[in-house]
């Protein structure tokens, strides 16, 4: 094993040169991503690397970006496509959610779209509208295109050399708030393929699951709670569609509770649909209803007030409490 | 050749602040001839508070009194120019760095900051009429072409605009840049405004950079020759000439008020300083350049000019005291800012009531409260 400590942006843009580097037709585009690294510094260097057909500083248009990179694709290319913010992506919604993902269905199966549209997204950094948002369930919702999100600068850097690799369109989310997460990447092999969930923490009362910056969280509320002596599961979701149900409703079945948290809006989440999932096929095992805590019903608020919208700890908390009660 | 070589430009006043109108500048001589000293002196005096209120927003931002902060130095004299040739009736859509044509309108500079501070979405209300018709910041590239092109729309239908009479007749201003015209929100505002002959101005700022990327990328084609595309007159401005600036707007705006529809003016000019306060310019671009464009600074240029008329070292004083003045001032209101309840949060995501939103708000407060009842 050759494991190195790396934060997650460096770790995804590891990621993004070993898939460039193991084929020529890998190639990246977007707003800034060039010359000045893109905004997070995801892809800082390797237009000097690897040149400016490869790193593509584009013009500012996002259903170009898309549009285009569905044709770079017919034409036999591995297109990244990096949109610059969460609230940036609708501009190309229409490209991604009637053409990148139906391609390989109006076409029987005759054209590929192997196109990666990464998304920086969630909140936790203070920004102004339109930069703090979680899109996911847009994306989710829609059939033709695969949804994944790292949380771990492991997982950011093999995911997205999975995600280059899939076939199909990929929706690659990047909690924006991890960017300076530091973890051990192991360099050497992936620890597990695209579409599983991860158990990441061990527990029996309750059983925690989520993606994206909030796998932190529920790590912190799974150490609260242990000092109050509830003993909570963690679970990573990864891949938000499909999603491996395997080990979370393996968990459910031992622990009998979960809590589903999130920075989206609740309402037709991602979290509701896991929630229904799990208590259609795991109804017997429960011991209470699947809980959700998520974002609120509204926009994403003005900055001073995205420490109330998102869910804490403490909200999770709550959350446990209320499903220990039952 | 730079794009200010462009013979085609339109600019009265020479970098160094001589009046040397060029060829294409002909017809607006009489449109500044008709300006008064106090008019004059008033875009003087714009530029320099509007400079002034721009660097102390940047320390504010610096300070961590703002979440972010995008500068508007450097493009005082095409937003002086441009605003100043707008009427009261006139409908203004800015994007997010013309905080010299919102405080001109009226918008209270502080309300700029809160919006900057993350302490709300908008910041202002547009049908207040102390704000002038300034709608909200856009901060989705191009979106707003498209509401402005709406706008001029209704004005259109309801007639009124193309009345014939100046003081009723209205028109529509957007603001946009050079990265955001790759929108094709922008060419769809281009499209609807050509169709339906609206009361627009199309007001382009090309200052030479999206964030990191140079306006090659965005267009081989000088950007005000893409309204011919459209059926619509267009013109290129030395955005950093204020005289030259108004001129071009105010007869636009005149003409899209009289019923002869859209034009599109580009105004060239520089951001002379970061995109963003988290944006890094070195990174991308040359003290060369830099400085080259520093030489055709908007208010050296017209102080020079200003100067020549026989302005008095007490005007800029007294210019300078006030720029001081206004600037301390949003730096005392900044700092007695509060913050927001969170009940905010909830406030107006429908106009009428809607149950789930209720429900949450409630939850939240009743959350919150046991807290502050000590159990937790
Ligand atoms: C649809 C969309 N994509 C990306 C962004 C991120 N972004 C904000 S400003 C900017 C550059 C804009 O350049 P330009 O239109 O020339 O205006 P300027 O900032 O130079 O005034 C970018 C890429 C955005 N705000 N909206």
């Amino acid at each position: 094993m050759s494991a190195e400590v790396l934060p997650f942006a460096k770790a995804l843009s590891a990621g993004l040169a070993a898939a460039m580097d193991a084929d020529d037709h890998v190639l990246l585009m977007g707003e800034d991503i060039g010359r000045l690294g893109g905004v997070f510094r995801v892809t800082e260097g390797l237009q000097a690397r690897f040149g400016e057909q490869r790193v593509i500083d584009s013009p500012l248009a996002e259903s170009g970006l898309v549009g285009t990179a569905i044709g770079l694709a017919m034409a036999g290319f591995r297109p990244v496509v990096e949109i610059q913010f969460d609230g940036f992506v609708f501009p190309a919604f229409d490209q991604i959610t009637t053409q990148l993902a139906k391609f390989t269905n109006r076409h029987e199966g005759a054209l590929q779209m192997p196109v990666v549209i990464r998304i920086p997204y969630g909140g936790h950094i203070g920004a102004v509208e339109h930069h703090q948002e979680s899109p996911e369930a847009y994306f989710a919702h829609t059939p033709g295109l695969r949804v994944v999100s790292p949380a771990s600068p492991n997982d950011a850097y093999w995911m997205i050399q999975d995600a280059i690799a899939s076939p199909d369109p990929v929706i690659f989310l990047e909690p924006k708030a991890k960017y300076w997460l530091k973890g051990e990447v192991d360099t050497a092999e992936r620890a597990m393929p695209l579409h599983a969930s991860r158990r990441v923490r061990q527990g029996t009362d309750v059983t925690l699951v989520g993606h994206g910056a909030m796998v932190t969280t529920l790590l912190q509320a799974a150490a609260l709670a242990e000092a109050e002596g509830t003993s909570c599961e963690v679970i990573d979701v990864r891949s938000l569609s499909p999603v491996d149900y395997g080990p979370i409703l393996d968990s459910v079945r031992r622990t009998g509770r979960m809590v589903y948290a999130q920075e989206a809006p609740g309402f037709a989440s991602v979290g509701s649909e896991i929630a229904a999932t799990v208590m259609e096929k795991a109804f017997f095992a429960l011991e209470s209803p699947v809980l959700r805590v998520s974002g609120f019903d509204v926009p994403f608020p003005p900055a001073k007030l995205e420490g109330q919208f998102l869910p804490d700890a403490d909200r999770i908390l709550e959350a446990v409490d209320r499903a220990l009660a039952y | 050749m730079t794009p200010l070589d462009d013979p085609d430009i339109v600019r009265v006043l020479t970098a160094e602040g001589t009046f040397a109108p060029t060829p294409q500048a002909e017809r607006y001589v009489p449109l500044i001839e008709a300006l008064s000293d106090t008019d004059l002196e008033t875009f003087y005096r714009d530029m320099v508070i509007s400079r002034a209120f721009d660097r102390q927003a940047t320390n504010l931002q610096r300070q961590g009194q703002l979440a972010l902060w995008p500068p508007s130095y450097g493009q005082e004299a095409a937003q002086v120019g441009s605003i100043r040739a707008a009427r009261a009736q006139d409908h203004i859509f800015p994007s997010y760095r013309e905080h010299v044509v919102a405080t001109i309108r009226g918008v209270d500079p502080v309300d700029i900051i809160r919006l900057m501070r993350g302490l709300t979405h908008g910041g202002w209300d547009p049908t207040d009429a102390r704000n002038g018709n300034t709608h909200v910041y856009t901060l989705v590239l191009g979106s707003h072409t498209l509401h402005a092109a709406g706008y001029g729309m209704g004005l259109v239908f309801d007639k009124r605009c193309g009345t014939g009479d100046p003081e009723q007749d209205a028109a529509v201003m957007v603001y946009y840049g050079d990265g955001a015209s790759s929108q094709g929100d922008v060419h769809e505002a281009m499209v609807f405004a050509a169709s339906y002959q609206t009361p627009q101005v199309f007001f382009l700022q090309n200052n030479q950079w999206a964030i990191s990327v140079p306006v090659a990328t965005q267009s081989r084609a000088p950007l005000y020759q893409r309204a011919a595309g459209y059926g619509m007159p267009s013109l290129r401005v030395d955005g950093n000439d204020v005289l030259a600036s108004y001129a071009v707007s105010k007869l636009a705006l005149d003409e899209a008020r009289a019923g002869s529809g859209p034009r599109a003016i580009e105004a060239m000019t520089y951001r002379m300083g970061a995109h963003t306060t988290s944006d890094d310019p070195t990174k991308y671009r040359t003290s060369d350049e830099e400085e080259s464009w520093a030489r055709r600074d908007p208010i050296a240029r017209m102080r020079t000019y200003l100067e020549g008329r026989g302005a008095s070292e007490t005007f800029f004083e007294g210019v300078d005291a006030e720029a001081r003045d206004y600037a301390d001032d949003v730096r005392v209101r900044t700092n007695a800012l509060g913050g927001i309840p969170v009940d905010t949060m909830f406030a107006h995501v429908y106009s009428d009531r809607h149950p789930l939103v209720e429900e949450q708000r409630q939850w939240l407060a009743d959350y919150e409260a046991s807290f502050e009842g000590g159990q937790a």
